[in-house]
């Protein structure tokens, strides 16, 4: 640690301990924050997403419908959908998440939707001819089986959000993102460097977190193929990312 | 409501539409700095996913590469090559776009050689086709529509990120939305949202005509006749 201080703040190091130890307190905020945000917009996402999915499965022209709006909001920019909504909530928290939901909305619609459509009727068919109500179906028939599809949706929501909500410090609620732009202005190289490396750490940690819990959730598939913890493909590979 | 008026005036305003900061000035910026990303990136990104799918190797590394490039911000990755080795300029906001691109070329061009049927290229090796030959002659052309979808996922991703540009001094169609901000100048900052949105809808559609042109009778993973 000796070593490291040596005057690295007054160098304007890259890879500075002291800026580490004497702001401590505002990156853990930070870091605070862009958690929070991450798991409420993946959180709200989610608690949207399912009864759409729910609905899509019922109407079949409403699943194309759903799929083409969550689809044209992924197209706006993040830093124009925060802007947009601006005038509406301010420079708030609030701006950030909305902007930030819409986004997992798209990735999480499609992953539900394509996990439980690929449920294979005649298993389906077994669980109705076996008595099964539509609630039980989807509880402990439906949901279990499409639970790859619907983790892999997840993780990319996840990942995803953590690397968008770095934009939203463009309004002052960016987490991590808030000391990025603040080192950008000042040309900080040590507060730029150490809040992306973070973000990208934050990414990877809540990465193998999805992927230890599929592993716990799904042990009729453990030693089948491959290593327990083999990653598989993401989702479709057509499914925006970040 | 009257945010929209405002929005629709600040749009219809004459004084926006012209000269070096105008509208179609930025529009121009936007889509050269968009534009130059794709490009670099595909010339990178579709030899290397697609020579990893006719070796059948590295999927993994595909893959992973994939999940990397979703986890790294690029608005993080600007702010680094900006304050760092390339400075404050066009390059800097190329390189951190080109990255960015890399991830959904790789995959997709890997994944579309790698999905085609077996018997398509046991077929073809069956013919005496050398490895060159089964490459050019059936897996890219079945491959196309599913790396014509990668293109167009990089393309329309680019030009929303592109707006990030401005947060570095950079050009293009996020100065509206950046300087409407410095400025509080709420039409300005929706009139440049609505430009990008409309511009990255707009890049959208002419690709997805591309992919419907290319792939008229395949599916998202494309299983179109292979041509003569």
């Amino acid at each position: 640690m000796a070593l490291l201080a040596d005057g690295c703040l007054e160098r304007n190091a890259w890879i500075c301990g002291d800026y580490v130890s004497s702001r401590s307190d505002e990156i853990m905020a930070a870091l605070r924050e862009h958690v929070s945000l991450t798991v409420s917009a993946v959180g709200y996402g989610t608690l949207i997403a399912v009864p759409l999915v729910l609905a899509a499965r019922r109407r079949p022209v409403l699943a194309a419908w759903i799929s083409g709006a969550t689809s044209a909001l992924y197209t706006v920019p993040s830093l124009a959908f925060f802007a947009i909504l601006l005038p509406f909530t301010g420079l708030s928290r609030t701006s950030v998440l909305i902007g930030l939901i819409a986004y997992t909305l798209v990735i999480l619609f499609r992953g539900f939707h394509t996990g439980l459509g690929s449920v294979p009727p005649e298993v389906r068919a077994a669980a109705v001819g076996m008595g099964y109500g539509p609630t039980r179906l989807l509880v402990t028939v439906e949901l279990p089986l499409a639970l790859p599809s619907v983790m892999a949706a997840l993780r990319v929501a996840t990942v995803s959000t953590i690397a968008l909500t770095t934009v939203g410090a463009t309004i002052g609620h960016g987490g991590l993102g808030d000391l990025i732009y603040d080192g950008l202005g000042s040309t900080f190289k040590a507060e730029v460097l150490t809040a992306s490396v973070l973000c990208v750490l934050l990414a990877v940690t809540a990465d193998l977190l999805f992927v230890a819990a599929q592993w716990l959730l799904t042990p009729w598939r453990h030693g089948t193929r491959g290593s327990p913890g083999a990653r598989r493909t993401p989702g479709p590979p057509g499914a925006p990312g970040g | 409501m009257s945010m929209l008026i405002e929005t629709a005036s600040w749009l219809a305003d004459g004084r926006n539409w012209s000269g070096h900061e105008g509208i179609p000035a930025r529009l121009g910026e936007h889509l050269v700095l968009s534009g130059a990303s794709v490009g670099i990136a595909a010339a990178l990104a579709l030899p290397l996913g697609t020579a990893l799918g006719h070796a059948g190797r590295g999927g993994t590394l595909a893959i992973n590469i994939s999940n990397v490039g979703r986890a790294v911000p690029t608005f993080a990755v600007l702010v680094l090559l900006a304050i760092g080795p390339f400075g404050i300029g066009d390059t800097t906001t190329i390189a951190a776009l080109t990255l960015f691109a890399l991830a959904p070329l790789v995959t997709n061009s890997y994944v579309g050689v790698r999905e085609i049927d077996g018997d398509a290229r046991e077929a073809a090796r069956g013919m005496g086709m050398s490895g060159w030959q089964i490459l050019r002659g059936v897996e890219l052309p079945l491959a196309a529509p599913m790396i014509i979808i990668g293109l167009r996922l990089a393309a329309v991703q680019v030009v929303g990120t592109a707006t990030i540009a401005a947060l570095i001094g950079g050009g293009g169609l996020g100065r509206f939305v950046v300087d409407g901000l410095a400025r509080h100048d709420d039409p300005q900052i929706v009139g440049g949202a609505v430009l990008v949105a409309a511009l990255a809808l707009a890049v959208d559609g002419v690709l997805l005509g591309a992919q419907r042109l290319l792939a008229p009778r395949g599916g998202p993973t494309g299983r179109s006749p292979v041509g003569t």
